[in-house]
């Protein structure tokens, strides 16, 4: 049954499954405090809470409901700002209220929602985690002040919170009404089944589907990849780190093994979109959408990476760096999906960076983007894997550059040098996001930048340039 | 008090054009619109998309009634394009769909054959072509061409801004019903009701009186939804003349962004002339500003920026010239500012040009010729109440700018890879539409029988919490628990003729005319308490929902008096009417007194450059500001963060991009990025300069909307006087946004 529950109600959907949240939320129910702002989740007016029955509890995040096709909820509980309303305004309504949070009041809703989503969160609470639940969400009018002013005020508001029993917490609180207590039970009664994979459009959290291809999918039955547990894990073996396909972004900056490899791993996430669309995004959807900018396709080429692609019974495992042969053209038949990635687990000697610049620095595209996996010994590079983003038609695996270091010493000398080759395997042009003589420019520097952070005694900027 | 609107935010329950219910039978409007900046129609075939199952009808200018005319200053604008396109997206027709997922894949089957002509972007260009929206126009003052030779120091250049996206997040949109004899009424988010009614009026060919415009409230405008917002309403209600059906019509973001002009570009050159002690003896500024396709509000515009292009600054001899340029792009419109902000960029950039020839902090220049009481603006209007020189000392006293530029240049000192740097921005804004006449409001009150009252006024609230301002004044007007007002909704048919809400003006005018209706309403009412207690009027007073004779209470509550007076046939609902008295401008000398008073402010702005990455951070920006008398601290200061914000947006990562073919390339939020939480200065503080206030001020309490966006104009040139830092031979270009890309590009620039 294609079931879910939205905000205290059970609904039984007869919709294709590829209809938007959003457009049902707003449209079929009527629920208007969800507002449109662009549809293409770079605005927040549309967030909603997806929460997820976890170990018999509840866990929520906030997503937008504008990339959500309505299949990525069966068997979820869905609020919306109309299930989180009470009688008097719940805190973090009231804090808006107090610190003129709202002025238009178009984006408003978006952040309560994101907000009491940050509330709902199992974790001790913190006022940089809460300022970043609404990193994803736009206002255009106050400028922010007033709404990190409301946050601190909830920070502080949940300094005593049972985070063993935060729903319990919450309704006590009156953070949240008290029918959340019951969505657990709801939610397992539901008993979804995980419907088969179609040969439909593959749609893994939407997040780029939904912007290219809108018009195509909305009334369309699709095939739903995202949140399957088959294929959402992060498992390691043998000294080999595999993760599923269905992975989402957020899965992996959660994730203690991800952690444990990659020390910055939460800085890094950090530069990729926002937490709704990471709540959503998947790894493989990232590299299956062959921009040549994808931020993980980047960090990925740079452990060297491997994908398996299937197709029924049939399974071939290559080369991330070997996954793109021209523009959005892909080694990849329309029936094959992307199942799982692994890569060998960095050394104990190795380390990791990834550097991205974009107009904005957050919630924004690369200009370029560059990810290094450096091993030293004896004072020289034995293994190194560079990428780099924005600087050509495909993710670049920087062969030549990667070659003429390797075995060398780290100097200033030899990155001036390999600088020279990185240039001359680059083919970046003027759009958008930075004109060639830029991007040039800017990859130079986050390349020096690599290694002006994981070797701040033997590079420094000043030796470079 | 806070916002009377928040709490129907946080909940969601604040009812927006696109959340007001649809009726039985609406149909959905979306426009079709020129692929082409430039060319003439050969050839449009709609066979295929009126086939497409679902589409009711498309309009085009062959189903106008009236005029294919929406021009507001100049009649030069088609509401649906005949025979030429003169920007991407100028719209064509309209899909009429029973779902707007229909009318998006009717859309893709239209087939425009369009014999394409040269695009002009640049609006140095047009000038040279002669392609102008109207003749230039300069201001003078002195006699610049005698003063030159006096001048110890002479610095030119140039300076250009970009255009800025509205991106109010909220998109265009209206929903027009049929009513009964041919009426329409259209719930439309816009700025100015009245010039949705007076344009819909015109194109459906009918009076006025038979369209009647609804706003409830716009999800942001910022100068967006001042005449742009106007097409949408009037193609809704051509619909349903055509179709007598409800027709919705909202915009997506894309074609939004595609179809609306923005701020104006400007490319300007300059010319500044100091003495030896750095006194500016003269300035000469030709501003070339890009219209767009069509007038739109830009003579309007064009003259703000003329009004505002010596900014806080008396200069004895000056010497402005304005070009209205007319390119293919989007007509480009109001945006908070309105010219404003482009003038005083130039300024600012002469400014730092002669600071860094003459090796001087920009600032010394600054402080040198900060207006003061008596100076002549350019226009003949004499500065008063000038309280800049406080402001600056208040800012130095609480900041210490001799210690901020020794911090600095300390940190730049032991840092290589990071620098620092600052800025100070003077602001000086004038309050008033530029033209005369608009510069009156009315505002029609009802007292209920209950002693509830209802506020009609023709002030939009698009979240600048105008209807707050206008709540409290009829609340302490009759001195009742503001529970009691209501404010209702924006309504041609309730308050007509209205300006729109814009020009920082709006509580001014709509405040004023409220008090007057309040101040009729109250001496009716104390006349017929004045005759129940037998004394004089002048002894009756209404105090916290009570009447009070000579200073003492009675027992005579405010919901007594008001029934009483019900009783004695006493009418309780008036029409308060305002206008601005003093102001004038004659335009064929170019001199008058434009504005009800000035408003003034400096700021102060700190900023960390990144020099391996080009990327930046601002640190703080410290503002002290002239408030007058604040009537309402909550609202007046998140209009100063606000503000600040969007101005430091436009200064830095909003760019806004044309392919020399005039296609919008910046045409998403993926590749037009506003300041988002973290980009925002770590720390915002704003000091308050208590002064008497103006008069002319609504309760003393100064407007507030446009002046602090000019703040921003202050991150620029921090981030240059750090780039600076870096590269010593960085030469300043005067080219905004300073973008991550244009900052490191100036990092390196003749670095070797």
């Amino acid at each position: 049954m294609r079931s879910f529950i939205l905000n205290d109600e059970k609904i039984d959907c007869h919709l294709p499954s590829g209809t938007l949240l959003l457009d049902f939320v707003r449209y079929h129910k009527a629920l208007k405090g969800t507002k449109i702002g662009c549809r293409e989740g770079d605005c927040g007016a549309c967030t909603v809470l997806i929460g997820d029955l976890v170990d018999g509890q509840m866990k929520y995040q906030n997503v937008t409901s504008c990339l959500t096709p309505i299949g990525n909820v069966y068997g979820k509980h869905v609020v919306s700002v109309e299930g989180l309303n009470m009688e008097d305004l719940t805190p973090v309504q009231q804090f808006m209220v107090d610190e003129s949070g709202t002025q238009c009041g178009f984006c408003t809703v978006g952040f309560v929602v994101s907000l009491s989503g940050y509330c709902l969160s199992n974790s001790a609470p913190n006022y940089n985690d809460a300022i970043a639940s609404i990193d994803g969400n736009i206002c255009r009018c106050t400028g922010y002040k007033s709404i990190e002013r409301a946050t601190r005020k909830i920070t502080n508001a949940l300094q005593n919170k049972d985070t063993e029993h935060t729903v319990n917490w919450l309704v006590e609180h009156k953070f949240i009404p008290d029918y959340f207590l019951d969505i657990p039970k709801r939610i397992e009664a539901l008993n979804p089944v995980e419907e088969k994979i179609t040969k439909a459009v593959l749609i893994g959290g939407g997040t780029d589907l939904y912007v290219q291809k809108h018009d195509q999918l909305v009334d369309k039955e699709v095939g739903l990849v995202a949140h399957q547990n088959s294929l959402r894990y992060i498992t390691a073996e043998n000294g080999v780190c595999t993760i599923g396909g269905g992975t989402t972004v957020t899965d992996l900056l959660e994730s203690e093994l991800f952690n444990s490899y990659f020390s910055n791993l939460s800085d890094h996430i950090k530069l990729v979109s926002s937490s709704p669309i990471r709540n959503i995004s998947t790894i493989a959807g990232n590299f299956v959408n062959a921009s040549p900018i994808g931020d993980f396709t980047a960090f990925f080429l740079a452990l060297n990476a491997k994908i398996t692609l299937s197709e029924n019974e049939n399974e071939r495992t290559i080369f991330l760096k070997d996954f793109y042969k021209g523009y959005k053209d892909l080694d990849k038949s329309k029936e094959e999906i992307l199942t799982s990635i692994s890569f060998v687990i960095p050394s104990s000697n190795s380390q990791f960076n990834l550097e991205k610049i974009s107009k904005r620095i957050h919630l924004d595209i690369a200009s370029v983007n560059s990810a290094i996996s450096i091993a030293i010994t004896n004072n020289t590079i034995e293994t190194i894997h560079i990428s780099a983003g924005g600087v050509g038609p495909i993710p670049s695996y920087l062969h030549r550059t990667v070659a003429f270091l390797k075995g060398k010493t780290i100097t200033a000398e030899n990155i001036k040098q390999a600088n020279k080759v990185l240039q001359s395997e680059i083919q970046p042009i003027s759009d958008v996001r930075g004109t060639e003589t830029y991007k040039r420019l800017l990859l130079r520097q986050l390349f020096y930048a690599h290694f002006i952070k994981l070797f701040p005694d033997q590079i420094s900027l000043k030796a470079l340039i | 008090m806070k916002n009377i609107d928040a709490k129907g935010h946080v909940t969601g329950r604040s009812v927006y054009v696109d959340d007001i219910p649809t009726l039985q039978g609406t149909v959905y409007g979306l426009p079709f619109g020129s692929p082409v900046a430039h060319g003439k129609i050969k050839e449009v075939d709609y066979s295929k998309a009126l086939n497409f199952p679902g589409v009711v009808k498309i309009l085009t200018y062959q189903d106008i009634k009236g005029e294919n005319q929406i021009g507001g200053i100049f009649p030069d604008e088609e509401l649906f394009a005949e025979k030429e396109v003169h920007f991407q997206g100028q719209p064509i027709a309209l899909i009429l769909a029973e779902s707007d997922h229909i009318a998006y894949q009717a859309r893709k089957l239209i087939e425009i054959e369009i014999e394409e002509q040269e695009p002009i972007v640049d609006p140095r260009i047009a000038q040279q072509k002669g392609q102008l929206i109207f003749p230039p126009r300069t201001f003078q003052l002195g006699k610049i061409d005698d003063v030159w030779q006096k001048c110890a120091h002479v610095f030119e250049g140039r300076a250009d801004s970009n255009g800025q996206e509205h991106l109010y997040i909220e998109t265009q949109g209206a929903y027009a019903i049929p009513l009964e004899n041919g009426n329409i009424k259209i719930s439309s988010s816009t700025q100015g009701p009245t010039a949705v009614q007076r344009t819909a009026a015109s194109v459906l060919g009918v009076g006025m009186h038979r369209i009647e415009v609804d706003v409830v409230r716009l999800g942001g405008g910022f100068g967006g939804k001042e005449d742009q917002a106007t097409p949408w309403g009037v193609m809704a209600a051509l619909g349903v003349q055509v179709i007598n059906r409800p027709v919705k019509l909202i915009l997506n973001r894309m074609d939004d962004m595609k179809m609306t002009g923005k701020r104006h570009p400007y490319s300007s050159d300059y010319k500044i002339g100091l003495s030896e002690d750095l006194k500016i003896l003269a300035y000469e500024a030709t501003f070339y500003q890009n219209a767009g396709a069509a007038a739109d509000l830009s003579p309007a515009v064009m003259e703000r920026t003329l009004f505002h292009a010596t900014n806080s600054y008396f200069v004895p001899n000056v010497k402005a010239t304005a070009y209205s340029c007319k390119t293919n792009l989007p007509p480009n419109t109001a945006f908070r500012g309105f010219g404003g902000p482009q003038g005083m960029y130039v300024m600012e950039s002469a400014i730092a040009h002669a600071a860094s020839e003459l090796n001087v902090p920009k600032h010394r220049i600054q402080k040198k010729n900060l207006l003061k009481d008596g100076d002549e603006f350019p226009y003949g209007q004499i500065a008063e109440d000038v309280g800049l020189h406080q402001i600056w000392s208040d800012v130095d006293s609480k900041f210490d700018i001799e210690q901020v530029h020794k911090r600095i240049e300390r940190f730049n000192d032991e840092h290589h890879d990071v620098k620092k740097g600052y800025s100070l921005q003077p602001v000086t804004f004038g309050i008033s539409f530029t033209k005369t006449p608009m510069n009156q409001a009315r505002a029609l009150v009802h007292i209920y029988s209950d002693g509830t009252v209802g506020v009609s006024t023709g002030a939009v609230e698009m979240g600048q919490g105008v209807n707050t301002k206008m709540l409290q004044i009829a609340a302490q007007m009759f001195s009742i628990d503001p529970a009691k007002v209501k404010l209702e909704s924006t309504n041609t048919t309730r308050v007509a003729n209205t300006s729109p809400s814009a020009a920082s003006a709006t509580s001014d005018l709509n405040g004023k005319a409220l008090q007057n209706a309040c101040k009729e309403l109250i001496k009716r009412l104390k006349r017929s308490a004045a005759q129940h207690f037998k004394v004089e009027l002048e002894d009756i007073a209404l105090k916290d929902g009570w009447v009070v004779r000579r200073g003492v209470a009675t027992t005579m509550t405010w919901e007594q008096l008001v029934d009483k007076a019900f009783l004695e046939r006493v009418c309780l609902t008036e029409n308060g009417h305002y206008a601005t008295p003093v102001i004038n401008f004659d335009k064929s000398i170019e001199k008058g007194h434009p504005f009800a008073y000035h408003v003034h402010g400096v700021a102060l702005t700190e900023v960390t450059v990144d020099c391996i990455r080009g990327s930046y951070e601002f640190d703080s920006v410290k503002i002290v500001h002239d408030f007058g008398q604040t009537m309402n601290p909550s609202v007046d200061y998140g209009q100063i963060e606000g503000g600040l914000v969007q101005g430091i947006g436009w200064m830095t990562m909003e760019e806004v991009s044309y392919d020399p073919d005039g296609r919008l390339a910046s045409n998403t939020l993926s590749t037009y990025k506003i300041p988002d939480i973290y980009s925002v200065p770590k720390e915002i503080i704003i000091e308050a300069m208590e002064t008497e206030g103006s008069e002319m001020a609504i309760l003393k309490s100064k407007a507030v909307g446009e002046p602090p966006l000019m703040y921003g104009l202050g991150a620029y040139f921090a981030i240059d006087y750090a780039v600076k830092a870096f590269n010593p031979n960085f030469n300043s270009t005067f080219d905004a946004p300073f973008t991550n890309e244009k900052v490191l590009m100036a990092l390196y620039s003749n670095k070797e």
